[in-house]
């Protein structure tokens, strides 16, 4: 596999604050990764960044070879990044079918052809095409937020916990989906607070702790390592055990 | 009661300018996301434009039927809109964006749009003079629709042509894909632009339907009473922002409507009060609708 979003050495953060420190990660095509740590780690600060919603304040993001650090979020769309955020992620006041409309709003082939690949992903979305996006659950919400960012097939698909504030059973119907979603050929980088799952199924995890690269290793081998239990909320175990998965709302 | 039921068919004549100019306001407080104090200026900018072509080229042309003016209104109409529209445009390219990039605040913005509205204002007032003008003179025969309730072609004119501006609106903002971008910016900037879409694309197309609308509404003012330097700041403004708070800001509809209620209410409250107290009559409904419904009553969505 050859690396498709190259991190090297990035700093971020909101004005004169830095919250994401010198970080480096890599992503391959088809891969997927994901980011654990701490509540404020930097986690979603590291995202955004990478994402052109926040400046790069030293360090680079690249692109399949091309330096995209800083470029604009319409730039990085344009060139097959798209951005799921934790909340605000879909229009509340569009429908589903334009949700999905407004995500390929750059695409000037057949938008209704892929709305149907997409809806054939999510089947509890295609039965309710012409209802407004605020009727639906948080669970079909973040089905439609995912959706919406791939109406432009993404080769990169960055995900800022997705499955926070839904319960188990809906959180492993994402998971899945997110799995069907990688056998399509795209690569995921997920931040995620739900250790477990997500690194159970990941093909490389990141542990991120005040900013900074702690930990890196193949997703399991992460799971079982007691190691990152211990940097990752400062208790012995592994990050599976217990609850490792503090409420939501990292910056 | 037939005093009553005039004064209603004159509120909603009123209604109608208000209402038209209110659903731009509520486009640009919607989709950029300030107070556009400029607004009724940009309507006395329409207005005066129409004026240059019929007025001071001369450019009247036969009498339109029963209409009080001629077909040199149709040119006139059409470099008012692009006139409105334009200056709009360049506004936000001199004045909003800029502080727009800075990361300005609402009460920026707001402030800077008192500013602009300041300079159309006085820059109004030197080129045309303070002098009240008219596009046309004479008298013009009003038709009796009810019992003894009479009303002029020009004016069922205004009545057709803001509800036609309605449905055009509709049409565009929830038929074409352009429509659904200034719809999704409106409801989440962010995720619009890192949904690809170009929302600063969308911003100047907001200025040029606002421009277009107010420009309209400017037109059918003057029509109705005459044309001023300060006629949209003076008795516009307020009208309009009652109209968009009222009718949910962001909500074009909303907007119509509440223009439609502040215009019935200031003209069917001159049966108990005082004229010269009919102003009031939107602070009353704005203040009302803060206390009561601060969200309108349709809504803070397009």
């Amino acid at each position: 596999m050859s690396v498709l979003l190259d991190v090297r050495g990035v700093s971020s953060g909101y004005g004169s604050v830095t919250i994401v420190h010198d970080v480096s990660l890599s992503l391959d095509r088809g891969e997927l990764a994901t980011i654990i740590g701490p509540n404020g780690a930097g986690k979603s600060t590291l995202l955004k960044a990478i994402f052109g919603l926040l400046p790069v304040t030293a360090g680079a993001v690249r692109l399949a070879g091309s330096e995209v650090t800083n470029a604009p979020p319409s730039r990085i769309v344009g060139l097959g990044v798209s951005f799921v955020p934790q909340t605000d992620n879909v229009f509340p006041s569009l429908t589903i079918r334009e949700n999905l409309e407004m995500g390929g709003y750059r695409r000037r082939d057949d938008v209704n052809g892929r709305i149907d690949e997409v809806l054939a992903l999510f089947p509890e979305l295609e039965r309710r095409t012409g209802d407004a996006a605020s009727k639906l659950s948080g669970g079909q919400r973040q089905a439609l937020a995912i959706g919406r960012a791939l109406m432009l097939d993404p080769a990169v698909l960055l995900l800022d916990e997705p499955t926070a504030a839904l319960s188990p059973a809906r959180r492993g119907e994402i998971f899945e989906r997110l799995l069907a979603v990688r056998a399509e050929g795209v690569a995921l980088l997920i931040v995620e607070q739900n250790a477990r799952e997500a690194l159970a199924i990941s093909d490389r995890g990141y542990l991120i702790v005040d900013g900074r690269n702690a930990h890196e290793e193949p997703g399991p081998a992460m799971l079982e390592n007691p190691e990152v239990g211990r940097m990752f909320l400062g208790i012995e175990g592994a990050p599976g055990d217990g609850d490792a998965s503090p409420a939501a709302g990292t910056p | 009661m037939t005093e009553i039921l005039h004064l209603a068919v004159i509120g909603v004549i009123v209604g109608s300018i208000i209402g038209l100019g209110a659903m731009g306001l509520t486009l640009t407080y919607g989709i950029l996301r300030f107070a556009n104090f400029a607004h009724a200026d940009l309507m006395t900018l329409g207005m005066y434009l129409a004026f240059f072509v019929v007025g001071d080229l001369g450019l009247r042309g036969a009498t339109i039927g029963p209409l009080s003016f001629g077909w040199g209104m149709i040119p006139a109409a059409l470099v008012a809109i692009a006139g409105v529209a334009l200056f709009a445009v360049a506004s936000d390219r001199v004045v909003f964006r800029p502080l727009r990039e800075r990361g300005s605040g609402f009460l920026t913005l707001a402030v800077a749009s008192l500013g602009v509205g300041i300079m159309l204002r006085a820059a109004i007032q030197m080129i045309w003079g303070p002098a009240q003008r008219r596009y046309t003179t004479g008298i013009h025969e009003a038709w009796t629709i009810v019992g003894d309730i009479k009303i002029k072609p020009d004016q069922l004119l205004i009545v057709a042509l803001t509800a036609a501006s309605a449905l055009l609106l509709y049409v565009l903002l929830h038929r074409t894909r352009l429509g659904t971008a200034m719809r999704a910016t409106s409801d989440n900037p962010q995720l619009a632009e890192a949904s690809g879409i170009d929302t600063e694309r969308i911003r100047q197309a907001t200025w040029v339907l606002a421009g277009g609308l107010i420009a309209v509404a400017g037109i059918m003012f003057a029509l109705q009473s005459q044309l001023r330097f300060n006629a949209g700041f003076e008795f516009m403004l307020l009208p309009m922002f009652a109209a968009v708070i009222v009718g949910g800001i962001g909500n074009p509809w909303g907007a119509l409507a509440g223009g439609l209620l502040v215009g019935v209410s200031q003209e069917v409250s001159t049966e108990w009060i005082d004229t010269g107290f009919k102003p009031a009559v939107p602070f009353v409904i704005l203040i009302a609708t803060l206390i009561v419904r601060p969200r309108g009553l349709f809504g803070s969505t397009i």
